[in-house]
């Protein structure tokens, strides 16, 4: 079937396999191979990506659900100059990535979250970040990544 | 001032924030470009003969370029003459063993574990695959599993009938009761060391390319040098024949040692069917087929007298090393070499066997023998306090080795460095507020509450870079644009290599880190090398990235020496410009672009292989508070003070980063993670559904104090931190909750201390069982 999107502001469009994964379309298609596969049943979130502006887990959306829908990645975070989105700076003042593998995932998750609550606590951040997994940084510094973010945000 | 010791920011974050980083499954590079996909057929039965394959139907499927089993693998070596090695009684493990026990790369007549490989597909598309090995139709004949330790050690169905057993080593002193003569209170209790599945992010993944004769395998890896060594070895190829590159890592923890035979078979299929080829592993794979760890029955006995003076320990391990005796079978070793701990105790005895079971094969998990050893002697440490009534934290200060006896030779032969382990135990105690949290922890007692307090201490040490002798290599150069650019033998997977070698760098010769490049993980331009596992990286690769640094300045001061026609002995570099001038007049001077580019034929260029460097014992405390509720069992973590000292450090950011995740996955194993299989070898956690990694959710920030104790045996002062968060952490966690329910009558809990297991613990305790 035919699949057209946007992704990260640009058209896609591709002939795919009916039960082709968004995720799959997003890395073969698209060329956007910064959302990694971290698992088979949903629970990792590495993959997860924006769907129309909310975060969704791409291994579990068909490439055809997302037909006419408008996807960001971690790729489509910066600014045109380059400037780095505040979750991703953020993120890199606080140490909050080792092997980088969960990054793009967690990112995402974290800029959907601040989408919703702006001004989340420490707790709120660790439960809305249950679904997605990291092995290396034992969460630590990514929470404070996070609540960082928001304060950078916060009108003073 | 030095960059050395401050909180440098990673060169590696901006690519992996924005672009995201170039792992297996994510290279384009042109060799791979028709690559096809590989899926392998794994067995789906524990323990089995196999007595037919039939592979036509998948054969026929779409996007099918072939299908391969045991009986293709006919272009290999022939496998290593037996050493006899295994089996006998007082030797230490070798491994894997060879003879009776050797693995193979695709079953051939029998599986010994679900999830073995017995056929790998080849299609041009992933979702191929998955559809063709479904019709690859195998015959199985049942054997009766081997599952758990007591099955293993009864001997009635064996893994491996050509040795007659399934105990593939056996080491160490038979019980002595003499040994625990003259204590006054003695206790024994056996404890499980619960089997743990490492789960990088990253499973494992593979891609092979093979052109005129030579073979190129990108691999997730931790060592691409000792992966090609691996690869030489079961293909029959040169080394020189092979390239193995190590891109992007996705997390290792120790089960990415070199190349495991999962690998090894998509870079033998390559050049086989000569098609480049890509495999990356599915999550459900990665759990029955990556290598798991941990996997001990430890029976500790301990013996004191009543005013808290340990003067006897016995430590038995059967360690279960899965189907196959890789690295398993070394486990115990380290476990044994490490029994004691800080605790200065006169008498100890080890002993171990290695069994083989119907399960996934056990290697490496970041601590990797070191945990279980700690997990051991703090149980055992809580127990015996219990026994005399003392506080633990005062049992444990009154038996920590003391200051003045370093170099500390352990009863298990360990000889222990630099250590200040009270020190770190004190400091952990002030800065947790102990007192305090007795004082909480008596008046939830007195009132009766549902939700209890518990504190857990866990006091350790560990050995890192156990195998420094192996050494690791540098090779820096110095370009006439006045960039460097360090090779490093040592290999990154998310622990920051690019960072502090650039801080090194820059440190010894003045050249911005920004402008110092770092490469690894490539065996054409590092051929020689041994990689990152054992918390080693520092303490061999980064002194050797150091030796090449001052081998280049004093290259360096010659040139300049030359260039300003002043005696070498007056030249200085000033480290903070960069820049090369005679003492007292700074105004003529040099750059490293001028010194570089008047290097002559052979440039501005160093090569280390740094094999002077000896083991360290890393140390400190950790203390963990858990609230327990008593109606539900469910323990929640409330806070985590530790102190883990791992010598001088180079950039407390990344130290700090390595203790938080170790922490994580110590805590995880206490409360949550198991392994598990049912009585006829399926696993029942092979997904991550039921197999419990930590989130965000159920953990706490914890609280890191500082402690720098150096290492003399390198010119860093550095010891590992890669492991200790995860040693500290499991045995305190575990030790927290067992503390909370403790007034009940609970005197242990196995791990993971789950709230089935806590409630039952309570209730058999109040029933006075």
């Amino acid at each position: 079937m035919k699949v057209r999107l946007t992704a990260n502001g640009n058209e896609v469009a591709a002939e795919v396999e009916d039960r082709t994964l968004l995720v799959h379309f997003l890395r073969d298609v698209a060329g956007l191979s910064a959302t990694n596969v971290g698992c088979d049943t949903s629970s990792c979130g590495a993959c997860t990506v924006l769907l129309d502006g909310r975060s969704v887990k791409s291994c579990t959306v068909l490439a055809a659900q997302a037909d006419g829908c408008e996807i960001t990645t971690v790729e489509g975070l910066a600014d045109p100059a380059g400037e780095m989105h505040p979750v991703q700076a953020a993120f890199r003042a606080e140490h909050a990535l080792q092997c980088g593998f969960c990054t793009p995932g967690m990112v995402m998750a974290a800029v959907s979250l601040l989408a919703e609550n702006p001004d989340p606590t420490e707790e709120q951040v660790r439960t809305a970040l249950e679904g997605n997994l990291c092995r290396c940084t034992g969460y630590h510094n990514i929470v404070r990544a996070v609540l960082a973010a928001a304060s950078e945000r916060r009108p003073s | 001032m030095s960059i050395l010791g401050t909180r440098v920011v990673r060169t590696e974050d901006p690519r992996l924030l924005t672009a995201g980083g170039t792992y297996v499954d994510d290279l384009r590079v042109p060799e791979l470009t028709r690559a096809a996909r590989v899926t392998f057929v794994r067995s789906p039965v524990a323990h089995a003969l196999i007595t037919g394959i039939d592979a036509a139907a998948a054969r026929e499927a779409p996007g099918v370029l072939a299908v391969l089993t045991a009986a293709d693998l006919d272009d290999l070596p022939p496998p290593p003459p037996d050493d006899g090695g295994g089996g006998g009684a007082g030797e230490a493990a070798p491994l894997p063993l060879g003879g009776p026990w050797a693995e193979p790369l695709l079953a051939v007549d029998r599986v010994r574990f679900v999830g073995e490989p017995v056929a790998m597909v080849i299609t041009t598309d992933r979702y191929q695959g998955e559809d063709a090995a479904e019709l690859v139709s195998v015959d199985y004949e049942p054997l009766p599993p081997v599952i758990g330790t007591d099955a293993a050690l009864g001997d009635e169905s064996l893994l491996f009938p050509a040795a007659g057993t399934n105990v593939a080593v056996n080491f160490g002193a038979p019980a002595d009761s003499a040994t625990f003569d003259g204590c006054e209170v003695v206790v024994e209790h056996t404890i499980e060391n619960q089997r743990l599945a490492p789960v990088p992010m990253e499973g494992r993944a593979c891609a092979a390319h093979w052109a005129d004769g030579k073979l190129t395998v990108w691999v997730s890896t931790q060592n691409a040098q000792i992966a090609r060594f691996i690869l030489a070895g079961a293909l029959g190829l040169d080394p020189a024949s092979i390239r193995v590159v190590a891109p992007d890592v996705g997390g290792g923890f120790g089960a990415k040692i070199g190349i495991d035979r999962d690998g090894l078979l998509v870079a033998w299929a390559a050049k086989h069917t000569g098609s480049p080829l890509r495999w990356a592993e599915t999550r459900s794979e990665n759990l029955l087929a990556m290598t798991h760890g941990r996997a001990q029955r430890q029976v500790i006995k301990i013996g004191g007298s009543r005013d808290g003076r340990i003067l006897a320990y016995r430590l038995e391990i059967v360690q279960d090393t899965g189907a196959y005796p890789r690295m398993g079978g070394f486990l115990p070793f380290l476990t044994s070499l490490m029994a004691t701990g800080p605790y200065d105790i006169g008498k100890a005895e080890t002993a171990y066997r290695v069994i083989v079971t119907n399960t996934t094969p056990i290697s490496a998990y970041r601590g990797a023998g070191r945990p279980e050893a700690t997990a051991a002697v703090e149980r055992a440490v809580d127990l015996f306090a219990a026994g005399i009534g003392m506080d633990p934290a005062d049992v444990r200060r009154i038996n920590l080795v003391p200051p003045d006896r370093f170099p500390y030779t352990s009863p298990c032969g360990a000889v222990y460095d630099t250590g200040a382990y009270a020190e770190a135990l004190d400091k952990v105690l002030a800065g947790a507020g102990y007192r305090e949290l007795r004082a909480e922890q008596a008046r939830r007692r007195e009132r009766g509450d549902v939700r209890q307090l518990g504190i857990g201490l866990a006091s350790y040490v560990e050995i890192t870079a156990g195998d420094a002798a192996g050494g690791e290599t540098a090779r820096l150069v110095v370009h006439d644009d006045g960039t460097a650019t360090v090779y490093t033998g040592s290999s990154a997977h998310g622990q920051g290599h690019h960072t502090a070698w650039a801080m090194l760098v820059q440190a010894e010769l003045g050249i911005d880190m920004d402008k110092v490049r770092v490469m690894h993980g490539d065996t054409d331009l590092i051929p020689m090398g041994v990689g990152t596992y054992a918390s080693r990286s520092l303490q061999l690769g980064g002194v050797a990235v150091q030796k090449a640094a001052v081998d280049v300045r004093e290259q360096a001061r010659r040139i300049a020496a030359d260039m300003l026609e002043a005696s070498e002995s007056d030249l200085e570099l000033d480290v903070d410009r960069g820049l090369w001038h005679v003492r007292g007049d700074p105004e003529a001077s040099r750059t490293w672009a001028e010194v570089a580019g008047h290097a002559g034929e052979d440039g501005l260029a160093a090569s280390v292989n740094y094999t002077e460097g000896q083991p360290t014992f890393p140390f400190g405390t950790h203390l963990a508070v858990a609230e327990v509720d008593t109606e539900t069992g469910k323990a929640t973590m409330v806070r985590h003070v530790t102190v883990d000292d791992a010598g001088t450090v180079l950039n407390p950011l990344l130290a700090e980063g390595q203790r938080h995740g170790g922490i994580a996955q110590g805590v995880a194993q206490a409360l949550l993670e198991e392994m598990r299989y049912d009585s006829e070898g399926n696993p029942v956690t092979g997904t991550l559904v039921d197999y419990a990694i930590i989130t965000a959710a159920e953990l706490p920030s914890f609280e890191l104090l500082a402690s720098e104790t150096p290492a003399t045996v390198n010119r860093l002062g550095a010891k590992g931190i890669g492991e200790a968060g995860t040693i500290g952490a499991t045995p305190a966690t575990q030790n927290a909750v067992i503390d909370a329910v403790s007034h009940l009558g609970v005197r242990h809990i196995d791990m993971p201390v789950t709230p089935e297991r806590v409630w039952t613990a309570i209730s058999e305790a109040r029933e006075g069982r």
